[in-house]
């Protein structure tokens, strides 16, 4: 998820984090411990032994991840600490590991910094019993996540649906539209929201160009299809690619459309992420689209009166030119710094159902597990968007952005950020920009 | 630890008297055993040592290394630095900001200064004027996001010009709102829509809009009703052709279709108006006194204006600008303080014989009160100087991402080179240097003055 290691963003929400302390938690916390049945995966008593997990959950993630720790306490009588790094992994991680003090588990939220960790020798590979209980509850494309070079190192435990388009309910009534399911009627959609008075229906976070990124790919894959989505993501074809160009002339014939985007271009640029959430399902609102991950829940959550589920919803990404199903998503992907049976056994344990229906009954939690019984989750919302996300089987893919160096995928004001951004100011420019994002993928991949 | 620092506090104080000229040992008593000395300047040399000038030798020699700091790249870093179209902007922004926020800093603080001292209450004020100093970049940053939001329902600045704004220039009461047939209505001379098609005395006209924000529809607005014929008059209606939910038949007044009241009709022949009207809360007008012939109908384009939305603040033309504007809220108070102690301390009596001469009071200040003050006024600016090159936080906090390369500066070039992304050690040392040797003369003039001064 890289909005959440996105400092400039999380200044920009400081002002709003602080106001919505007050603002309520969530109530239902004490969600009956029931575990689904079935699965009765066997765990090694550990008793006195003791491991550290490092993840980047704080606050009420963090709660919710120590009620999955005590689970596996009371399964195996491991101690386990954790220690949150919050958006700081490199920065925390990083000398630990450098400094042969790391923790027994760390989640990487990223599948570059996990490939960056096996190549300098930092991870060990899962036992047998772990892959086999990932070959057993996953599809293969989130093992494959966490392989490198043949070896798998990885279980994803917490996953993310980055192909949802959230939308005000109302909105939508008013206009009398319904979700739509391919890319015209959603450009016919919005026309007809602006028809009916939402001046500016669609609402774009340009201003954090990792949105802009997100946009791009869910556009890529539904043109140019899972394979070359790979090979566009490791630089083995070129961003000057026909198909680039046609997922960019796509996006440019609705970016394009100065009237259908709140502010324009030029306010889209000044919208960083939370504020284009807000812009949607605030208390004035100005649009009635926003196309973002599922963690849209949780800014609607925190920063609106909006209920997630009644005022607003979302549907999948539409699809374009007939294209089948395709999630672009992230995941938290669990490790092993330490090779000792605690660590092992814990990641057996996270790759069961179990693990993932207990965070799954206490919300804001989607799980690539494919037997996760989706009557776990806590809300119709996370369990659509969970059952987007499993329902993708094969054709899930990491978002691309964070698979490419940072220099070019996760640089503010340069790469592949700062070249959508201008894309976004101007969208006629396809031949230019895919030009111009070659050159630069060119240099970073070097 | 603290021992240690506070030994090494002490000595610093002292090492600029023992450093360049010893004092000379008083008459009787013993000169001071060079041990003694060595053992007094040991920690703060070993602070120094740890924190500035070991510190200042790895950056120089990981300037000449690459990226993860493995081999030696020569000049490569440096080359890159000043091929890169980042640095250029950097170092034209820097450029900008030492050449212009000290000097209006400055200049601020002097007026203030110099007011204030004539005034009850100074101390508040200056109190006041004060106050920001005592917050911290990143805060004022937050603070300044807020009052430069580009959106005026957020924005502090863009609310107030937008306000203004609209006294004078009133606000349409249908922003956006556009046609719904095309074929009927194309666009008027001058703003706004016109018929097409040319209606006689006694016709109707039933013209459709679309795209009316709920929020503009005032509460008064009754269902559509359709226009009755007239002689001698244009009779029409104007209406919300959108049915809420969907539905409803287009170009027709389907029946919870509203009215759209107060717009203004015109009615035109050969380009000039010949007749005036506005709509009724049912959407109806009625346009009399039209003689013979027929009329063209035109929706004047001041009912669907777009409301002025104020300037970008933080957009790519402004954004060093704004941040600027920022930097001097925060600092004028500083150079005030500063100022007002110098103003303290210079002779009333040269300001009394100069009025006792007859100069007028922007004499005394410009002729006299300046050329005493110069002396501060030039430490005040040195400081603001290097102060200004090496500014970094409200340009990384206040500036969106959008605009961040756009308002860049060398110091964020750095951390975007070193920690932003890339992790390009090399490189963002290359930058350190080059930030490092900018500072040297300002930081040399200010050693160089201090000296004179206690000499």
């Amino acid at each position: 998820m890289k909005y959440s290691t996105r400092l400039a963003a999380a200044l920009a929400t400081l002002a709003l984090a602080v106001a919505a302390c007050g603002g309520g938690n969530d109530a239902s916390t004490g969600g009956g411990a029931t575990t689904t049945p079935g699965g009765g995966t066997q765990f090694k008593d550990l008793s006195g032994q003791s491991i550290e997990v490092a993840g980047a959950w704080g606050g009420s993630e963090q709660k919710s991840f120590t009620a999955v720790l005590d689970d596996f306490h009371a399964k195996t009588k491991a101690t386990v600490k954790y220690t949150s790094f919050g958006d700081n992994l490199q920065a925390v991680l990083g000398p630990r590991v450098k400094g042969g003090n790391p923790p027994d588990i760390g989640f990487m939220p990223n599948v570059g910094i996990l490939q960056q960790f096996v190549k300098e020798g930092s991870l060990k590979p899962l036992a047998a019993d772990v892959t086999t209980e990932l070959d057993k509850n996953f599809s293969p494309v989130w093992k494959t996540l966490g392989t490198v070079d043949g070896k798998a190192y990885g279980v994803a435990y917490k996953g993310a649906n980055k192909s949802t388009v959230w939308y005000r309910t109302a909105a939508f009534d008013q206009a009398g539209v319904s979700e739509p399911k391919t890319w015209d009627d959603f450009t016919k959609a919005l026309q007809t929201l602006s028809d009916s008075g939402v001046a500016n229906p669609l609402s774009v976070g340009g201003g954090d160009a990792w949105t802009l990124t997100d946009w791009f790919e869910n556009v890529y894959i539904r043109v140019a299809g899972p394979d070359k989505y790979d090979q566009l993501s490791t630089h083995k074809i070129k961003w000057t690619d026909d198909s680039v160009k046609q997922a960019l002339t796509i996006l440019s014939q609705l970016w394009g459309k100065q009237n259908l985007i709140v502010g324009g271009s030029s306010g889209a640029l000044q919208t960083l992420f939370p504020q284009s959430v807000t812009n949607v399902f605030g208390d004035n609102p100005k649009g009635a689209v926003v196309y973002e991950g599922d963690f849209v829940a949780t800014n609607i959550a925190q920063e609106t009166k909006s209920k997630v589920g009644t005022d607003a919803k979302f549907f999948d990404f539409p699809s374009i030119n007939g294209s089948p199903t395709a999630v672009v998503g992230g995941a938290d992907i669990a490790v092993a710094f330490k090779d000792n049976p605690a660590s092992q056994e814990f990641l057996k344990y996270l790759a069961t159902p179990d693990a993932a229906a207990i965070w799954a009954k206490l919300g804001g939690f989607t799980s690539p597990n494919k037997n996760l019984d989706a009557s776990n989750y806590s809300d119709e919302t996370t369990r659509k968007s969970a059952q987007a996300l499993v329902g993708a089987g094969d054709a899930f893919r990491f978002d691309m952005s964070d698979l490419a160096p940072a220099a070019f995928g996760g640089t503010p004001g340069s790469g592949e950020w700062k070249i959508l951004q201008d894309f976004l100011a101007k969208p006629s420019d396809v031949d230019g920009t895919a030009q111009k994002l070659e050159t630069a993928a060119a240099a970073a991949f070097k | 630890m603290s021992e240690i620092a506070t030994g090494g506090g002490a000595a610093a104080v002292a090492a600029p008297t023992a450093g360049p000229e010893p004092l000379p040992p008083e008459e009787g008593r013993r000169p001071i055993l060079s041990w003694t000395v060595v053992a007094f300047l040991l920690p703060a040399v070993l602070l120094l040592g740890a924190i500035v000038i070991y510190p200042l030798l790895a950056t120089i020699r990981s300037s000449f290394f690459n990226a993860s700091g493995s081999s030696w790249v020569g000049l490569h870093n440096y080359k890159t630095m000043f091929t890169s179209d980042a640095t250029l902007t950097a170092i034209k922004n820097n450029a900008l900001w030492v050449l212009i926020a000290p000097v209006v800093v400055t200049a601020i603080g002097l007026v203030f200064a110099v007011l204030l001292e004539r005034i009850k209450w100074a101390t508040a004020f200056k109190l006041v004027v004060f106050m920001p100093m005592a917050i911290s970049f990143l805060a004022a940053g937050i603070i300044f996001r807020l009052v430069y939001d580009a959106d005026p329902d957020r924005g502090l600045l863009n609310a107030a010009v937008v306000g203004v704004h609209d006294i004078f220039a009133p606000a349409s009461h249908y922003p956006n709102a556009r046609p719904r047939d095309t074929q009927l209505l194309g666009a008027a001379p001058g703003g706004g829509y016109q018929t097409t098609k040319t209606y006689n005395p006694g016709d109707t006209a039933e013209i459709g809009l679309l795209a009316v924000q709920a929020a503009d529809i005032p509460s008064s607005a009754q269902n559509a009703v359709a226009p009755t014929s007239a002689a001698g008059s244009v009779t029409g209606t104007v209406w919300f052709d959108f049915t809420r939910g969907g539905g409803g038949v287009q170009n027709q007044i389907d029946p919870t279709e509203k009215g759209l009241p107060k717009i203004r009709v015109n009615a035109v022949r050969g380009g000039s108006v010949v007749a005036n009207a506005t709509t009724d809360n049912q959407g109806r007008f009625t346009l009399r006194g039209l003689g013979s012939g027929g009329v063209q109908l035109r929706l004047a384009g001041s009912n669907f204006g777009t409301p002025f939305h104020g300037a970008d603040w933080l957009g790519p033309t402004l954004a060093t600008w704004s941040i600027m504007a920022a930097y001097v809220w925060m600092w004028a108070g500083f150079a005030m303080v500063l100022i007002a102690a110098g103003l303290a301390a210079i002779s009333r009596e040269a300001l009394e014989a100069a009025r006792v001469d007859g100069a007028t009071e922007w004499q005394v200040f410009r002729r006299v009160t300046v050329p005493l003050l110069s002396p501060v006024l030039l430490v005040v600016l040195v400081t603001l100087v290097i102060n200004v090159l090496k500014i970094f936080d409200l340009v990384f906090v206040l500036a969106p991402p959008s605009s961040q390369d756009d308002a860049t500066v060398l110091a964020r070039e750095m951390w975007t080179a070193t920690f932003g992304g890339a992790n390009d050690q090399g490189l963002g040392s290359a930058l350190a240097i080059f930030l490092f040797v900018l500072v040297l003369p300002a930081m040399i003039f200010n050693i160089r003055r201090f000296r004179r001064d206690q000499a």
